[in-house]
């Protein structure tokens, strides 16, 4: 079996405050999607400059 | 004389439709912008899910589980499921805060909704039938959170079979067709423009 960078053979610890108790794993995903929206927002999108629009 | 069906649907979309609209070669300058890319790159991702489905249709359980290749097909599959809901999440959230539902677009904004219910439920039927320890837990699971909603009976997720048949027929069905209606609604009125654009197209702002 291919080595992987993380040992993932046992089960995610979970993040717990009040009554949100959510993985770590799905946390660092929804933490990704949020990050992925703030560049979508500020990266500025390639546009032909003869277009001059 | 009443009006016949094909007439009626002929009116709601060709009709309504222009061509430019319909398959536009131009568009507004403030779509160049990353968060307008997130819808059709959600389209990508579908293409993906349903050209990889087919071919886990063809071969089935046997074959994903045991093969190189089917482990492949399979975590394509998966994966694209995962960029799909990525990519759906952040169309979502750029439409939300754009309040892409003016214009005329709530009938836009209402199909997008139940594309992501629909998917949802797609999603859910597709882990129940992966043939493993973890459709196995995700099953008996899921059955006591159906109980105690009161559609225990209607759905029940220790069938695999039942399961099965609503992950690659019935849903995908709905998914495709929510999916189709809510691209022409886009195409119908354009999209939308960002809340402080001065130049519009396609509709009012």
């Amino acid at each position: 079996m291919a080595l992987l960078a993380l040992n993932l053979n046992h089960p995610a610890k979970f993040f717990d405050w009040g009554f949100v108790s959510v993985s770590i794993p799905n946390l660092i995903m929804i933490g990704l999607i949020v990050v992925l929206f703030v560049l979508a927002l500020v990266v500025p999108f390639p546009t032909h400059k003869e277009d001059g629009k | 004389m009443a009006t016949m069906w094909t007439t009626r649907v002929r009116r709601a979309t060709i009709e309504k439709i222009d061509p430019q609209d319909a398959l536009p070669d131009n568009q507004p300058s403030y779509v160049a912008s990353w968060i307008y890319v997130f819808g059709v790159l959600t389209l990508a991702a579908l293409a993906v899910i349903i050209g990889s489905g087919l071919i886990l249709t063809v071969r089935g359980a046997s074959w994903w589980h045991t093969s190189g290749v089917g482990h492949y097909v399979n975590s394509v599959h998966l994966w694209a499921v995962e960029l799909f809901f990525v990519f759906m999440v952040v169309h979502l959230w750029g439409k939300f805060w754009m309040a892409a539902w003016r214009g005329r677009r709530f009938a836009t904004w209402v199909t997008g909704t139940f594309c992501f219910l629909s998917s949802l439920a797609t999603a859910f039927t597709g882990y129940l039938i992966q043939g493993d320890f973890d459709s196995q837990w995700i099953a008996t699971q899921a059955k006591d959170g159906l109980n105690s909603v009161g559609i225990g009976s209607f759905m029940n997720t220790l069938n695999s079979g039942q399961a099965l048949l609503l992950h690659v027929a019935l849903l995908p069905l709905g998914v495709g067709l929510i999916v189709v209606w809510h691209v022409i609604l886009v195409r119908k009125n354009g999209v939308v423009p960002p809340l402080d654009a001065k130049e519009i197209a396609g509709g009012a702002a």
